[in-house]
């Protein structure tokens, strides 16, 4: 039988498909993140250190927590709603607020406690400076 | 998936273009309104006070600016998600607005703009007396 008969006849020609495309659309629920508000860093780096900086605008740097392990960076903080105006309309509410964590794979090993932070206008900048251990050593050639 | 990048990024402008090659970004941007004022709050990481501009002309009021940010000197760029440029966004207020009260503060990237309605505009309360 054709396929548009099938379906003349109220018949679906693909209930298997159907099935699994139920069961694809629904394989990434129950693993969302809780932080509602994403953001996005850029990542520098040369032989000595990596520099992340990240666009967090209307966080404070003691919300901002930073831990590094080995050669990963987490980045975890809140946006805190801010005071809310006595008697307001809201009219628009794009910014958002909650809480964000992200965790970024650095170009190397990083030292665990030489990591700088600033939070400057809105902008995370961590730098890093690279394991000792994971750094190009040169060999002397001798010649005999 | 595609909804979270789209999340992540910053919208870019249509429309609007400059002379250097840079690119515009609509800030995002919350309004609120009480009797007497408008109250914005618009994101805008990585601009200073100094490269901000706030105009009011003709009941429209543009928001302009410019991010600050230096590639780190001898850094290679290894990872991208998001680029840096030029914040602006205009907004036709419908109500009449005094403009010598204008309050604009930045803090932490984020502009905080109160504008006052002119006295005019505000609503008046009549008290209605009572006469027994």
């Amino acid at each position: 039988m054709y396929l548009p008969e099938l379906r003349m006849m109220g018949l679906d020609p693909f209930p298997g498909l159907r099935v699994l495309q139920r069961e694809m659309d629904n394989l990434l629920d129950g693993y969302t993140v809780r932080s509602r508000c994403d953001f996005a860093v850029n990542v520098w780096s040369n032989q000595e250190k990596a520099v992340v900086s990240a666009e967090l605008p209307g966080c404070s740097a003691e919300d901002i927590e930073i831990s590094t392990l080995k050669d990963t960076l987490t980045i975890t903080g809140k946006m805190k709603p801010e005071e809310a105006i006595k008697d307001a309309v809201c009219h628009r509410a794009e910014r958002s607020c909650g809480e964000f964590t992200r965790t970024i794979r650095l170009p190397f090993e990083v030292e665990q406690d030489k990591a700088k932070a600033s939070y400057n206008q809105g902008v995370l900048t961590v730098e890093l400076p690279r394991a000792e251990t994971t750094k190009p050593q040169k060999i002397k050639i001798e010649s005999a | 998936m595609k909804q979270e990048t789209n999340n992540i990024a910053k919208k870019e402008s249509q429309g609007v273009e400059l002379p250097q090659d840079r690119p515009v970004f609509v800030p995002a941007t919350d309004i609120y309104e009480t009797e007497k004022a408008i109250f914005l709050r618009c994101s805008m990481p990585g601009v200073s006070s100094d490269s901000l501009d706030v105009v009011l002309e003709d009941n429209v009021l543009t928001l302009t600016g410019h991010q600050s940010w230096k590639t780190p000197d001898d850094f290679q760029l290894v990872h991208q998600e998001y680029e840096t440029g030029v914040f602006r966004r205009s907004f036709r207020i419908s109500e009449e607005v005094d403009q010598n009260g204008i309050k604009a503060v930045m803090k932490n990237g984020v502009l905080n703009l109160e504008l006052p309605k002119s006295p005019r505009v505000q609503p008046h309360k009549i008290k209605v007396e009572m006469i027994s």
